[in-house]
Order: C-alpha cells, then structure tokens, then sequence
C-alpha cells in the first residue's frame, strides 16, 4: 500500500502582517512551518501506513528550502519526499499549482491513496486537492473526517457536509482532502531528524516534467491574477449578556450556536 | 472573640462599599465556602467585590474598629484554604479590580491591579514584546493571588519566581493605612524588605491592591522536547545530567503516562505521543534560533545518550499549544480522575527529585493508594497527588495522614520543604510547624502580630 500526502511550507507564525501599501505579506524575520492542516493528512496517512504495513511519501512545491518540510514530514515517519522547485513554478495560482503538483506526482510514481490538508492557511483556497484530483483523473472525497479501512481495493470513509456525515467507500487510486482536527498529529522525532540523508530528497523541475510547455506553470498558467492582498477588518465588538445565571446561560449557549462555534 | 457582623454593620459596610457590592446570607454563593482542594469549607458571613484601594482602606477602617475578620480572596483557585473566610466575618473579592494600569517601556515594568489574571498579563505582556515569567498551571489565577503565595510556575528553572518579579506593593494595612512597600527600582538596600515578606504571606499581613511588576523583553524563539523515557525511574533519572550540561532550559517538567491520559480524558484531546511510560518536558528559549537550536541539540542528544526512546520536536504554534495545553490541565485532570483527593507540594533539592519520585511510588506500594505525580523536575518542586478513589470514610482519613506524615518526613530529611508554591494556608500548617519548630513559627507569629496586632486579617492561617 503506497501513500503521498501533499504539503505545502506557510509562514510560521499566524499573526503574518500584511503591507498596507504593497498588499505583499510581511515574510521577512518570519519563519516557515508546515501547513498545520497538512499535519492532519500526513497523521492520517502515517496511521493508515502504520495499519496496512504500507509507506508514505510527501511532496511539495516551492522554492529550494521547502526542502525543510520534506525533511519535517521523514522525521514524522515518510519514508522519503520530492520538493518541485524551479523559478518557472513562481507565482502560481491554484490552477497551476494543482497542474504542477500533477506533473510531479506522474513522475514520482503510482500510489494507492494521495492525501492532501483541508486548505493552508496562507492561501486559504481549499481548491488544489479537488483540482488536482481532476488532473490525475483519480475520484476524489473532500471533507474526511475519518477512514474506516481499507478493504478489497476501496477505502471507506466518512465524509462531512453541511449539515451531515456521509459513509463512503471509493475505488482506490483515489485522492482524498482530510478536515483539520480529525486526530493529533505526531511530532517530529529528533532521532530520526539524525538519520535524514540528502537521497531522501528528491527534487524535480521544469525539465524533469512530460509537459514542457511554459505556459502551464507559474503565473502563465494561472487562470487568475491577485489584484489586492488587505487584512481583513478588526471586530472588537461586545455583547453583554444580563439576566440570572440561568437566563445568562441559555442566551450564551443560542448566541454560540447561532454562531456554529458549538 | 470577633465581633459577628449585625444589621448595623450591614448598612453601615454598604455605605462604605457601595451596595451592589455587598453580599450577605444567601445572597452568597456557596462557591466562596471552598477554594480549589483546601479541605475547609465556611461561608463567610458577608462578601464584598472591592472596586479601589481607598474603598478597601475604608473597609479594612471600619473592620479594624470593630474587630471583624477580613479575608482576601481573588479566583479562589488555592489549593490550601488560604482564600476561605476560616473565621467568617467579611470574605474581600478583588477579582474588580482588574485593570493593567501602566506599561513603563523605561523600567521594563507594568502596574497591575490584584484582580488581573495571569493569563490577561502574559498576553498583555506578549503583545507588547515582553514576557512575565512566572507560569503557574493555573492561569485564571490572579496576580494578587500569585504574589501572595509567591507562586512558581513551569519557567522557575531559568527565570525564577513571582517575588524575583515584584518591585513594589501598594497595600492596605489591618487598620485601613494605605502603604507603598519596596519601589520602581532594580535594586534596593533600604532596611528591611517588608515587600518581599509581604509577598507569599497569603493575606495574613496587608492586602494587596496594586502591584508593580518587571518584565523582561520577549525571548523570539522557543522550542520545546518531548523526551520519552520507558520508565519514570529512567526519566527523573536523566534531570540531573541535564542540569548538569549547563544548559540552562526554561522548564523540565516530568509527566507520567497515566496523567497524560487523564488529561486526555478531560479536555477531550489526543496528546500527541502515549506509547511510552514516562515523559521529560523541557523548553528552550532565546533571541536566535542559533542558540536555542543548539541548547536543544546539546540536551537531546545527552537524553538519547542515557536511555531516552526519543526526543520529539515541540516548535510550532500547534504543537506546542497541543502539548503545553495538556501539562495545564493536569491538576484538574488527576482531580477528575477520582472521587477525592489531596496534595502535597513539596519542594526538594534539585538532586534529590529521583529519590522523591521513587519514595512516594514505594509508599503507593505500602499504602494500596494510588499517587499521581508531576511537577517541575527542574527545580525540585513536586505536585504529588493522593487519591481517594473508593476509599471509606475512615480508610481515607488514616491513609491519608499516614502517607502526608510520610512524604513531608521523607521531605524533610533530604533538605526539602513543606511548599515549594501553593503556599500553607490552613491545610499545611501543621506540617509546617512540625518541620521548623518552635522558634522559626515564633519569630512569623511575632511578624503577624507586628503587621496586624488584632489579628483580623485571614485568620487561623499559615503560622497561627
């Protein structure tokens, strides 16, 4: 059984500011880490792995020092990992990331289950898992908030939508897009970090790829162009909740579920 | 004998401190009878939410003349009984007075009301790029409630206690006096500290009504290691060879398997790793990722050289929030755990954790009890915890006083202390007693008595 997660390297920090002026994120001084809901897809697969004695391997793209994540992903237990980097990919959007990862997943091999978080937090799409799933021609479930087994080719999971869960089983090769949450991922061993050889990076570029037409990478195989990046709106507002602590209880407990938080 | 407040008394304190503020009877709410373990229960006869230090100095001015006993109290999340009204009379609520008062970017100091909760001055303290170090468990503790039992916290090992961090107290006397103790300054060499016996003196001298604090600017890196062990034994073993590697970690705190699952339990979360025994907790932190990447280095790789299964890489917003997050949780998580229970908060020589550790699991053995533990490995200070579980009456009782005699005895000989930050309160008296004698309560009682001659400030606690 052989498993790829995609990960994606986002600022370290959740607090990244961005230039009033340039509308550019404020990257400088900060550092990088791996897109916390990548952790909950390679948790998922690392267990699936660790059950039917299968192997994970992670890929990502970005500039030469995503080459860490992959590092991070070996010390959490893959096996090995591919990083595609080439000045061609630069401003991507998720069309043609989706496409770019596609050209590296063909060149990487054929897995049984490709798993990817449920959005990052620095582009916050939530689209590449479905579009990639499109390029390789693989079904693809969003939404996984558990995987029951893996049985006679299919896997069976639970998926959730809206307002319910839905149990499914998909063919295998299949792509899924994992929910944030859905377990606690493991850390990054220090012992293993000791044993991490460069042969168990891989890096492909342009060149390595079937399609070598550049106008389906980068910004010329973006289908949209990003006019403006601004922080959102601050909302300090208060409500006060008066009453007996009855009263008070019952007026939280509706105002936080009108709000979804519960 | 106290005077036992009367309806006149009523109108009178209302006049002082306002209606609303004043609570008498079942207006009270049965939580202000307890603390969070203290093993008293008794409602005062009246509670008053303070708003200012001059309403307090009124307060304190009519008790004082009337020789009614004041008992101060902030979150109520003690665990000795300091913060209950032993004697009735009025039980004072500072949780009101809960304002951050100033920043002073030129002496790295912020002034503080008692009511501000530790968690609202660390984060406070964060958005401003600076840390206050002392991190106690309990967050929603107040500062005034950490200043008055010199509360300790996970950073001790490198950054000290809550009295390295008190500069000044302005506090109201027994008598309504309101004074300034100690000063905005780094050093001070003016007579006795009355400050610093003020600090950890749990409201049996004068009552805290704003503090002013040091700060230190924020440390930009921090990691932490999780070390698996396949023991305790292994684990508490491997704390001296790190203190001895001279790097100097923010916090070693030890956890067993056991109450990480506990904690698992309560708060509805995964921790990250339960395959093993025992886990080692430590963090670094510093201004380079240079340097603290190399403390970490230095002291993974010590910890693998004598046993550790592994040491996992604590370095992101999640992963620490999902580790730390747990290790907070633990006192409420042992107590959840079972029907009852009560805690000793020793404090021992560093080098003498181990054999600590080993003691109480060798008296859990003799005793048929069971005694969770966890604590601050790198500074000697240990929460060990005696569970009641099914335990009657009366087996509760006997065990329990045998295994206390037993582990403050046991403290006692290999140099430690009765308590290392929770403070004595009512529930450790005795033991304190026992442990410095005659002579060394003596000279305390007379230092109460000096602060507050009728002795209406918390009465029955700590030395008295």
């Amino acid at each position: 059984m052989k498993f790829l997660v995609c990960v994606k390297q986002v600022p370290g920090s959740n607090n990244v500011q961005v230039d009033p002026v340039t509308g550019v994120l404020k990257r400088s001084g900060i550092q990088s880490k791996m897109n916390p809901y990548d952790l909950y897809s390679l948790e998922a697969a690392l267990s699936l792995a660790e059950r039917y004695e299968g192997s994970v391997q992670t890929i990502t793209m970005g500039p030469p020092q995503a080459k860490a994540v992959i590092v991070e992903t070996i010390c959490m237990g893959a096996e090995s990992g591919t990083v595609l980097s080439d000045r061609k990919f630069a401003g991507a959007d998720v069309l043609a990331t989706a496409y770019t990862i596609s050209q590296g997943i063909e060149k990487t091999g054929e897995f049984d289950i490709i798993f990817c978080g449920k959005q990052t937090t620095d582009g916050d799409t939530a689209q590449v898992g479905a579009e990639l799933s499109e390029y390789l021609g693989l079904p693809n479930v969003s939404n996984v908030i558990s995987i029951e087994e893996i049985k006679d080719g299919k896997v069976y999971l639970t998926a959730a939508l809206d307002d319910k869960n839905v149990k499914m089983s998909v063919k295998m090769p299949c792509l899924i897009s994992v929910d944030g949450d859905i377990n606690s991922p493991r850390l990054p061993s220090y012992k293993v970090k000791q044993t991490v050889t460069d042969d168990m990076v891989r890096f492909l570029s342009f060149d390595d790829f079937d399609d070598k037409n550049p106008n389906n990478y980068g910004l010329n195989g973006s289908a949209t162009q990003v006019e403006r990046i601004f922080p959102p709106e601050k909302n300090a507002e208060k409500q006060e909740i008066k009453g007996t602590s009855a009263e008070q209880s019952q007026a939280l407990f509706e105002l936080i579920s009108a709000k979804k938080i519960i | 004998m106290y005077k036992t407040i009367d309806n006149t008394d009523i109108l009178n304190l209302k006049q002082i401190a306002g209606d609303l503020n004043v609570f008498v009877g079942d207006e009270i709410s049965p939580d202000y009878a307890h603390d969070e373990l203290g093993g008293i229960e008794k409602m005062p006869d009246m509670l008053i939410k303070a708003e200012s230090t001059l309403q307090i100095s009124n307060i304190m001015k009519y008790a004082y003349d009337n020789n009614i006993p004041v008992t101060v109290r902030g979150s109520g999340t003690g665990l000795v009984g300091s913060a209950v009204a032993a004697e009735g009379g009025i039980l004072l609520e500072t949780t009101g007075m809960n304002k951050i008062l100033n920043l002073d970017n030129d002496n790295l100091t912020v002034t503080v009301q008692p009511g501000v909760l530790l968690m609202e001055l660390a984060a406070f303290a964060e958005e401003n790029d600076f840390l206050y170090p002392p991190d106690p468990g309990e967050k929603s503790a107040t500062i005034g409630g950490n200043i008055s039992t010199n509360a300790g916290g996970m950073r001790a090992v490198k950054y000290g206690v809550t009295r390295d961090y008190v500069r000044e107290l302005t506090v109201v006397m027994p008598n309504g006096e309101i004074m300034k103790l100690g000063g905005r300054v780094a050093k001070n060499s003016s007579g006795y500290s009355l400050k610093d016996l003020v600090i950890g003196s749990e409201g049996t001298l004068c009552i805290i009504c704003e503090a002013v604090l040091k700060l230190i600017p924020l440390p930009k890196v921090s990691i932490s290691l999780l070390v698996p062990f396949k023991d305790m034994k292994s684990a508490i073993e491997a704390v001296p060879h790190i203190i001895r590697s001279k790097v100097t970690p923010t916090a070693i705190e030890y956890m067993s398997r056991d109450t990480i699952l506990f904690s698992e339990s309560y708060l509805g979360k995964r921790f990250p790793d339960t395959k093993n025994e025992a886990y080692i907790l430590l963090t670094f932190d510093g201004n380079t990722d240079a340097q603290v990447e190399q403390d970490m280095k230095t002291v993974a790789d010590l910890c693998l050289e004598i046993g550790a299964i592994d040491a996992y890489i604590v370095d992101t917003e999640e992963r620490k929030k999902a580790v730390w997050s747990a290790r907070g949780a633990f006192l409420e998580a042992i107590k959840a755990s079972t029907t009852e229970m009560d805690e000793c908060d020793v404090v021992v020589p560093g080098n003498k954790v181990d054999e600590f550790i080993k003691f109480t699991h060798q008296l859990a053995d003799k005793m048929n009890v069971r005694i969770p533990s966890f604590g601050h490995a790198g500074d000697g200070n240990l929460h060990i915890y005696i569970c009641r579980d099914d335990l009657n009456d009366q087996d509760w009782e006997r065990i329990l006083n045998v295994c206390f005699d037993e582990m403050y005895k046991k403290a006692e000989e290999i140099g430690g202390l009765v308590s290392g930050e929770h403070g004595i309160g009512y529930a450790k008296k005795g033991y304190l007693k026992k442990q410095y004698g005659e002579s060394h309560i003596a000279l305390m009682q007379g230092i109460k008595k000096v602060f507050d001659p009728k002795n209406i400030l918390n009465p029955g606690k700590v030395c008295f």
